[in-house]
């Protein structure tokens, strides 16, 4: 028996509540337990696909040489040191004065303050265009997949934000603590000047609290509003006492750090609902007081059965699947949640564990996931190897990078600038959640894009990224021979197998050019490879190669991961 | 399902030998006036506009009660209008509205505005994202609902979309979105029943090749979903893109005004011919916990400016949609969240509150102030909140009714209660204009005055016929004709009045869209 009909039979055994759609495939029944099924480039590439952006050839290979409990930890191993921070390649403002013409272009602007809009403006330009460069030059692990994740989950605009140096600042304490400990990231996250200036934690004084941060703090942060995302178990009152906690808080613009002031501050004791087992927080009157009691309030925060819930539900849909059933919740989350609880709230072993979980590689769990519009993107740029012009080329490449951050605002993704303080609606929207990304707007978007890609690219200021459609082809395994070329190609842009009758018609009507005879694409291939310098033969593989690759890009299957 | 969706569903298709009650319905197009009487009862040529203002919008500053104005000081002296400053409606002394709403006031004045006085729901709800789940799927508070109000209506008015769907009768989007999301209020039970654009003449046709059967997985679930949207849309780009095109000349926006922008977009499409009934827009940044209003000046600052857009946006709508001839057939409602707090927070703005005012704009619209101003206490605390007077399902409810006519009987199949009706729309937007009947005589009755029985005489043009008698309350207290006649004529009742007393007595006649009324004296 294989697995699948293993599964299906089961299946019905224990019969599940009826899906919002109708849903008539097999459920997923698997859990925690460690995965010990085969290993296989199918596997490789799923992991890659869910961890990294995209799954290049060269990954893959890397990767099929480890066990998967090996190429797991590998991927979790991300570098401690911070990467090179964002660089000066805008102007210099027209207004005089302004400390920021001091800086060489080229050189860092995240240690000079200004206070010119217009600056500020162009550095969070290049704060986005810097991050799409880190995502697409990632290296072999699992770090921006999950600043992403922790930029979706603690969101903010850098519109709001405004100063270029607080987005900075926001995003290094999102890249520092990614794999760390969650409960001490919540406390760095309170702090943060970004999260302070984006929910007016920075007004929030005795005479005048506002709830803000107290609120999406515990509605979208941490306790989360049930399995439901609808019966927040916290209250009104508790909102507002935890406001009062929070009281004092600002940031100081010259030092570029957060500043508690006891005078703004309410000392007074804040009471909070059976929820919390109506905790008393007392109030305090030191210099400190303001760290004091915002470690009581985590501490009242965590000690709930609900955190570890909330964060693992979002992890899961962020590497897994949207739907959680019954099944999974009990199999898959809880477990998860009580793991997260046990570890001290560290990042890692949860982590770990769902990634080298049954369920994780699961055959239904593949390829059900759709991409999100970087995924799409900077996948697609790694998957391609996309050349972009040399790293010493500072100015061209942010260029190049902000190209392709636009290209994901205009999917619906734009980095930085999440729709609201609850990230995308597509991690949180019922009940059609990732199916949100893709619209009568964004996929003829998508298509258009990848066409370009496939096409002639990008274009600014003499330089060009486009695919180089010979070069992958060439890293297939076999690319004289059309029905290995295509089937390779298939293999490691889909996720979703296309049937024989399928990949046949494509060998036929784009390799072939309707023709039936493999060997007048196999003679092509190789008279190219010989003697390049035959223009007429070299246009025949070039256009052909370029309509496979556009046609398979323009396929539904490519916007599942 | 109902007998009226399947003729409907069925009409278009005119391929199939369907026999109903021994008529065959290839023999009848959609307009016949069998078709017609066959019940289907919404056709029309209206079109809803949403207009969605996130963040949750201060209603209090927005539309202000100028006759509790010292409570209203009192409550948010760092952001209240100054009195002189309100704008005032015509006909209204208590109710003025935020200085940078001009257009929305001539509007009004010019009726073509109306004004819901705090709106909202039981259990008013504070987050962002749950309340405007509520709004948008038309929930009570305690109740998670997965799909639209707008798309359950749309999923009513076309049943089994997308199977069948385009087609002759329904050739376009049924509602669009502009932007680039599709948000709940389109959800349908099964899917979205809305289309998203951003740009009406920038389709991209898909290629048309092989496809293979998705997997029995949530693969290919989420693959048979992709492929959905890549064929609608293949099918609605063309239509959409020729509708843009076919208008060539608009009237002024203006500039740098986002939901000018997607209103323009809209205008346009209905202009050019499009069949669909909904369309959503929105516009952001009402969540003003801060700086809402300037100090110096508090009629300007963040809240003036986006209230100023908000109100040119829609006054340049207007004036498009009646420049292009279509005025009659649209109206909009906004809608926002929450509203904000009574009284105001010290870093000039306002916490999330309950209860708002919203607009319903058109030339439809009853030009009034619906409910009165809410009570604001003399000494504001930081937790009074605006109790709701109307709610917002009850708008909803009116503007299926009276704007898109969906019958009485059919409301709640889509609104899950029975809501109040509340005329923001004229009563005349579904009962269309009578035929020029002035000086015709359709019920006459003889001998008149009459001591104890009458004859009625009347001339129906077929179909359905009512004829009530009414008393000078209104009573009706006799119906003597309520029935189909085949064909058109002049036929004679007699009525007994029997034990009524003497008086005056009025026939009612009605026969479809046709009503007279003959008065009727009896005597000694």
């Amino acid at each position: 028996m294989d697995r699948r009909s293993f599964l299906t039979v089961n299946a019905k055994k224990h019969p599940k509540p009826i899906p919002l759609v109708p849903y008539q495939g097999a459920r997923v029944l698997s859990g925690t337990q460690p995965y010990s099924g085969p290993w296989t480039q199918t596997e490789v590439l799923h992991l890659l696909r869910r961890t990294m952006f995209g799954a290049k050839k060269a990954d893959v290979d890397f990767f099929a040489g480890m066990t998967m409990n090996q190429a797991v930890d590998y991927l979790l191993n991300v570098p401690t040191t911070q990467p090179t921070p964002p660089l000066k390649t805008y102007a210099n403002s027209t207004t005089a004065g302004d400390p920021d013409a001091a800086i060489p272009q080229g050189s860092t602007w995240v240690n000079t303050n200004t206070t010119d809009g217009g600056i500020n403006s162009q550095r969070r330009v290049s704060l986005k265009s810097w991050w799409m460069g880190l995502i697409i030059n990632q290296e072999r692990n699992i770090l921006e997949k999950m600043v992403l994740f922790w930029h979706n989950h603690f969101a903010t605009e850098t519109q709001v934000i405004g100063t270029g140096i607080w987005c900075y600042q926001n995003n290094l304490a999102i890249r520092t603590n990614a794999l760390g400990n969650f409960k001490t990231f919540v406390r760095v996250i309170t702090l943060d000047t970004g999260m302070l200036r984006y929910l007016n934690g920075y007004l929030n004084t005795k005479t005048a609290p506002d709830e803000n941060y107290a609120r999406e703090l515990q509605e979208l942060f941490t306790v989360g509003k049930g399995q439901d995302d609808a019966t927040p178990p916290y209250t009104e009152a508790d909102v507002k006492a935890a406001a009062r906690v929070l009281t004092g808080w600002s940031v100081n613009g010259t030092t570029n750090s957060a500043q508690f002031t006891l005078s703004r501050h309410d000392t007074t004791n804040k009471q909070f609902s059976s929820f919390y087992n109506n905790t008393i927080l007392t109030g305090r009157t030191g210099t400190n007081a303001g760290d004091l009691e915002l470690d009581d309030l985590l501490t009242m925060i965590f000690n709930t059965q609900d955190v570890a819930m909330h964060i693992c539900r979002k992890l899961y849909r962020w590497f897994v699947y949207y739907e959680i059933d019954a099944t999974t919740e009990a199999n898959v989350i809880t477990p998860m949640a009580d793991m997260f609880r046990n570890n001290g709230y560290n990042i890692m072993p949860v982590l770990s564990t769902l990634l080298k979980s049954e369920h994780f590689f699961d055959v239904l769990n593949q390829g059900c996931l759709i991409k999100n519009p970087v995924d799409n993107i900077a996948g697609l740029c790694r998957e391609f190897s996309i050349v972009f012009p040399v790293s010493t080329d500072i100015a061209n490449n942010y260029l190049m990078w902000l190209y392709l951050q636009n290209t994901a605002n205009n999917f619906q993704q734009d980095i930085g600038d999440p729709p609201s303080v609850a990230g995308w609606q597509a991690y949180y929207q019922r009940p059609q959640f990732h199916e949100l990304w893709i619209n009568s707007d964004t996929l003829p978007k998508r298509n258009q894009f990848s066409d370009t890609m496939n096409a002639n690219g990008y274009t600014r200021s003499g330089k060009n990224i486009k695919i180089n459609h010979f070069l992958f082809a060439q890293s297939m395994p076999n690319p004289s021979d059309p029905n290995k070329l295509v089937e390779d190609s298939i293999k490691y842009l889909f996720t979703i197998p296309l049937t024989q009758i399928s990949r046949d018609q494509i060998k036929r009507d784009i390799l072939l050019s309707g023709q039936s005879n493999d060997s007048y694409w196999t003679i092509a291939w190789n008279t190219f490879i010989s003697n390049p310098g035959d223009m007429a033969n070299a246009t025949i593989v070039k256009t052909r190669l370029a309509s496979l690759y556009q046609y398979l890009l323009r396929l539904a299957e490519y916007q599942l991961s | 399902m109902k007998r009226r969706d399947f003729l409907r569903a069925s009409l278009p298709a005119a391929v199939l030998p369907t026999v109903i009650n021994g008529f065959s319905l290839k023999s009848f197009a959609a307009d016949s006036p069998l078709a017609k009487l066959l019940g289907t009862g919404t056709d029309n040529d209206h079109v809803l506009v949403i207009v969605q203002l996130q963040g949750g919008n201060d209603g209090l500053n927005m539309v202000i009660p100028i006759d509790a104005y010292s409570n209203y000081l009192n409550a948010r002296s760092n952001i209240a209008i100054v009195q002189n400053r309100i704008l005032s409606l015509d006909g209204n002394t208590k109710t003025g509205l935020h200085p940078a709403m001009t257009g929305l006031q001539t509007m009004y004045n010019e009726g073509k505005l109306g004004i819901v006085q705090s709106v909202g729901y039981p259990q008013p709800n504070f987050s962002h994202f749950r309340a405007t789940d509520i709004w948008m799927s038309a929930s009570n508070s305690n109740q998670v609902l997965v799909n639209g109000w707008g798309g359950r209506y749309l999923d009513y008015e076309y049943p089994n979309f997308p199977t069948g769907y385009p087609n002759s009768s329904m050739p376009d989007p049924l509602g669009i979105q502009i932007g680039s999301v599709t948000s709940l209020v389109f959800q349908g039970p099964g899917m979205s029943m809305g289309m998203s654009i951003s740009n009406p003449t920038s389709f991209y046709n898909l290629l048309s090749g092989i496809e293979d059967a998705a997997p029995n997985t949530l693969a290919g679930k989420e693959l048979k979903f992709v492929r959905q949207v890549a064929k609608q849309t293949s099918q609605y780009s063309n239509v959409i893109k020729n509708a843009a095109l076919a208008v060539t000349q608009q009237s002024a926006y203006p500039a740098n005004n986002s939901l000018a922008d997607q209103l323009k977009i809209v205008a346009r499409l209905v202009k050019g011919g499009l069949k669909t009934k909904i369309y959503m827009v929105s516009y952001g940044g009402f969540d003003t916990h801060s700086l809402q209003a300037n100090a110096a000046d508090t009629a300007t600052g963040n809240h003036a400016n986006l209230l100023k857009n908000v109100s040119d946006a829609i006054k340049a709508f207007q004036d498009d949609l009646k420049f292009l001839g279509v005025e009659n057939r649209v109206m909009g409602l906004t809608f926002s969240e929450f509203g904000r707090r009574i009284k105001s927070n010290s870093s000039s703005g306002t916490d999330h509150g309950s209860a708002a005012p919203l607009f319903v704009f058109g030339s439809n619209a009853n030009q009034m102030v619906h409910g009165t101003n809410p009570a604001i206490p003399a000494n504001a605390t930081t937790n009074d909140n605006i109790p709701m007077q109307y709610d917002f399902r009850s708008i909803y409810a009116s503007m299926l009714q009276d704007w898109l006519c969906v019958k009485n009987n059919d409301l709640q199949q889509i609104m899950l209660q029975n809501f109040q009706n509340i005329p923001i729309v004229k009563t005349s937007a579904c009962n269309p204009a009578i035929p020029n009947t002035s000086g015709l005589t359709l019920i006459d009755n003889y001998p008149n005055p009459f001591t104890q029985s009458t004859t009625i005489r009347f001339t129906t043009s077929g179909g359905h016929t009512l004829i009530q008698i009414m008393n000078t309350l209104g009573q009706v207290i006799a119906t003597p004709v309520d029935r189909e006649y085949p064909t058109a004529g002049t036929y004679s009742i007699p009525w007994d009045s029997q034990y009524l007393g003497t008086g005056v007595y009025y026939a009612r006649f009605q026969n479809g869209a046709v009503q007279q009324v003959r008065t009727m004296m009896k005597v000694k």
